[in-house]
């Protein structure tokens, strides 16, 4: 059976790990592939990169980044932040991701998630959805970091990215990020009910039980988190024990590299 | 048979432009072979063993394989009993077709590529069991029904009549799909281990010293080694 992965989340900006309370506010964590390399160590079974500045001028750093990471942390590693265009996803693979995930880009450009994925299979489409909460009813997809709304819907959006070719999708409150009041879960459910591709959970973990609630009740595959793990606060086997003790299928805890 | 090769095996690394090669650079390197990559049928004169990778569909990686001049030399590569190893896409283009695309491809392991049957979802990504069918060297050290890291939607499907020569390993989503297939020194893995932590690290190294030793194992194998002189007929 496929286990539920537990994913840590690096958001890099100018080439250093930074975390800050709903997209704002950061402060330095560290070198990008350093906690990767531990984190892997630890028993995260996948890493995501978030570039998060994402400025053109940026984007040699964060390929050299990608590079230095894919060569010390043997898991699966996705990359986004402003990747824009088929020929950026063929670089950022090209050094060293195994997939990417596709944001602002996408909103503004759809097709460009079938381009993609036609070039490079859907299994390497990730789409990051920003959800914050609108009304009662549902949740807008936000972008540029939180700043911009769309107008569109999270639900209505995540159904067409993966129509599109999508294979993956990223869920993240935007509401819950940073503020360690654990994942909205029913964005999740809301989300992982309408589709068939893999949902990672994103955007609030606070404690073991967290990770058990958004797989079990947002029917979430994978759960991601950063500043958590970032400031030990809780440990990926802690995580994972949480897991197992609610049933849920984990890999087995990989002994440290050191 | 000549012994074992004393130094560091080369392997030719295929880049058609499929995917991560950086972390496999790096994995092979790990455990002790020497990274050649490859992008036209020269560069496998001087190599002990090639490994297709690959991410993607099955079309457009067999078109690029094409114009790069790359498949004659590796169905004259396997034909001549020397050591391959396909990792996800490369497994899938050992066999006939793919129902992904309605794609040819390399015909060396009768069957063709099919779309996972009974998925929960698609494409299949994370880290599933794999549990052996058969033994093989190239599983030495690792437990069984270890897990490895998947990232596909479809699976190469043996011939129902050579299946049994084939499969090493099953794995389940939803239906049970074949995630490992070893024929002559053929060898071939729908997961990845070079992402696949210190499981996938053990049986790359293990690949890596079977190919030292002189092959995947199958007995009467050609030896790597007498042939390594030998141009590749193209």
């Amino acid at each position: 059976m496929l286990c539920r992965r537990v994913i840590a989340c690096l958001d890099v900006a100018d080439g250093r790990v930074v975390k800050g309370t709903k997209f704002v506010d950061l402060v330095d964590e560290g070198d990008p592939p350093e906690l990767a390399e531990r984190y892997a160590a630890e028993g995260a079974d996948e890493l995501v990169f978030l570039d998060i500045t994402a400025a053109p001028e940026g984007r040699g750093t964060l390929l050299d980044i990608v590079e230095r990471t894919a060569r010390r942390a043997f898991i699966p590693l996705t990359v986004g932040g402003g990747v824009r265009s088929v020929r950026d996803m063929r670089e950022v693979l090209r050094a060293g991701a195994d997939k990417v995930a596709l944001n602002t880009a996408a909103v503004a450009d759809p097709l460009l998630v079938s381009r993609c994925a036609a070039r490079f299979g859907s299994q390497a489409v990730v789409v990051a959805i920003d959800a914050r909460r609108a009304n009662a009813a549902g949740w807008e997809v936000v972008v540029r970091g939180g700043r911009k709304s769309t107008g569109l819907d999270s639900v209505a959006w995540a159904e067409r990215v993966v129509e599109l070719g999508a294979g993956e999708l990223l869920v993240t409150s935007i509401d819950r990020d940073g503020t360690r009041s654990g994942y909205d879960t029913e964005l999740l459910r809301a989300v992982s009910s309408r589709v068939d591709v893999p949902v990672v959970a994103s955007g609030g973990a606070a404690s073991p039980a967290d990770f058990v609630a958004a797989i079990r009740d947002g029917g979430a595959d994978a759960v991601l988190a950063a500043s958590i793990f970032h400031r030990r606060l809780v440990s990926i086997a802690e995580v994972k024990a949480a897991m197992a003790d609610a049933g849920l299928p984990v890999r087995g805890i990989v002994r440290s590299a050191a | 048979m000549t012994g074992p090769i004393p130094r560091r095996p080369r392997v030719a690394v295929v880049d058609y432009g499929a995917g991560n090669l950086v972390s496999m650079d790096q994995a092979l390197d790990r455990v002790g072979a020497e990274v050649v990559f490859v992008r036209d049928a020269e560069a496998f004169r001087d190599v002990d063993a090639i490994v297709v990778p690959g991410v993607g569909a099955a079309g457009p990686a067999m078109e690029r394989l094409r114009r790069r001049g790359l498949v004659d030399p590796i169905l004259a590569w396997i034909a001549a009993g020397r050591p391959l190893l396909g990792i996800c896409l490369g497994l899938q283009l050992l066999f006939e077709a793919s129902d992904e695309d309605g794609a040819e491809t390399l015909g060396v392991i009768p069957g063709r590529t099919r779309r996972l049957v009974d998925a929960p979802t698609l494409p299949h990504i994370g880290w599933n069991q794999v549990d052996r069918v058969r033994a093989h060297p190239v599983f030495d050290g690792i437990a069984p029904g270890a897990d490895f890291y998947f990232v596909h939607s479809f699976a190469g499907v043996p011939d129902p009549t050579t299946a049994a020569d084939v499969v090493l390993t099953r794995t389940t989503h939803g239906g049970t799909f074949v995630s490992a297939i070893a024929r002559d020194n053929v060898l071939g893995v729908q997961f990845h281990p070079e992402r696949s932590g210190a499981d996938g690290l053990r049986l790359l190294a293990n690949a890596v010293e079977l190919v030292r030793s002189g092959g995947f194992g199958a007995p009467g194998a050609p030896d790597a080694r007498a042939r390594a002189s030998e141009p590749v007929a193209v």
